[in-house]
């Protein structure tokens, strides 16, 4: 169970956080330049920060008590593919989803 | 064609952003799951949304504490995916800074991935534009997508547990996640960004308190960045 301190603080920390994130530019700083190496820096957040999170939710899959699971892996492998291919996040999604359905049932 | 002001861009804005309700439906009914099945209440899920209204950062967050990450460890991490925020709004600026604060701290809130890309876009298409159709475009852009962010969290929020186990929806997380990265990955500095981001948090998956995906971010973006830096010198 999450605790509801823990919960509140970030609920309203994040959206107290992503407020500013999104009025600090266009709110505070104007027209002003930002120096090139923080939009650098701030161009690679969300890819530097999303497969980070997954890779470890790939390969050791809290629903299986953390052993590698072949219907999931593959299931990420052919999102991935589907992802790369198509550029469409819709298409790449069913493909994964239709992935781990079938072998979950292949798995039984 | 005088009257063709400021309600057409703001209709070409509800065009385009139209289609994308398909993802960000999907997306918010997850997010609502996934939040009751973490045991948040309704008025806490819709607080969620309504504050952040930013999925992959309520998704991260939601994630970590999940995993019992102590609470700065979460704020850092699920704050780290939402900083290219800070980027859509120091490139908006030049646009749209021109309006008054007050508009200015209301479309701020609204700044998300489906309304700066699509306003960003047409901005650059059209440098005649005034400030009044430049905003019109973007609310346009705002009235199909966000609405519904709250809506469909409301919907997976109302759905929440009933939804059977055999669905695996412990893995629908990282199957959205994915889907969403790998189009991002347009540049060498974007894959290399996200390999070593993999490669940093398997190797430091055994530190406490989920510090290693900070570690992985860390390293990730300044891997991105230098690589750009880099390809930019080569072409200078």
């Amino acid at each position: 169970m999450i605790d509801q301190t823990t919960l509140w603080i970030v609920i309203v920390g994040l959206g107290v956080g992503s407020y500013l994130f999104r009025f600090g530019f266009i709110g505070i700083i104007g027209d002003r330049n930002l120096p090139p190496w923080i939009l650098r820096h701030l161009r690679y957040t969300a890819v530097a920060v999303l497969p980070g999170l997954v890779a470890p939710l790939v390969l050791w899959p809290p629903a299986t008590g953390g052993e590698l699971d072949a219907p999931r892996l593959v299931a990420a492998v052919v999102t991935i593919i589907v992802g790369l291919k198509t550029r469409n996040p819709l298409v790449a999604i069913g493909f994964g989803a239709v992935t781990l359905y079938g072998g979950l049932y292949l798995a039984g | 064609m005088p009257r063709q002001t400021t309600k057409s861009p703001f209709w070409m804005g509800c065009r385009d952003a139209a289609p994308f309700l398909l993802v960000v439906g999907p997306f918010a009914v997850l997010f609502g799951v996934l939040a009751t099945e973490a045991g948040l209440n309704v008025v806490e899920t819709m607080t969620f949304s309504f504050l952040v209204i930013a999925g992959a950062a309520q998704l991260t967050g939601l994630q970590l504490m999940v995993e019992q990450a102590p609470v700065l460890v979460v704020l850092a991490s699920a704050l780290a995916v939402n900083l290219r925020m800070a980027m859509y709004s120091a490139s908006l600026t030049p646009y749209l800074g021109g309006a008054s604060l007050w508009t200015r701290a209301f479309a701020a809130y609204f700044i998300v991935d489906q309304s700066y890309g699509l306003s960003i876009l047409k901005f650059e298409q059209n440098p005649d534009w005034s400030l009044q159709e430049r905003l019109a475009y973007f609310w346009g852009t705002v009235a199909p997508v966000c609405p519904f962010w709250y809506v469909f969290t409301l919907v997976g929020a109302l759905l929440g547990t009933s939804i059977p186990e055999s669905f695996a929806l412990d893995f629908a997380l990282p199957i959205c996640f994915l889907a969403i990265i790998t189009p991002m990955l347009r540049s060498r500095a974007h894959i290399a960004a996200a390999l070593v981001s993999i490669v940093v948090a398997l190797v430091f998956a055994w530190l406490p308190y989920n510090l290693g995906l900070l570690v992985a971010g860390l390293a990730g973006m300044m891997t991105g960045a230098e690589i750009e830096r880099r390809t930019e010198l080569a072409h200078d």
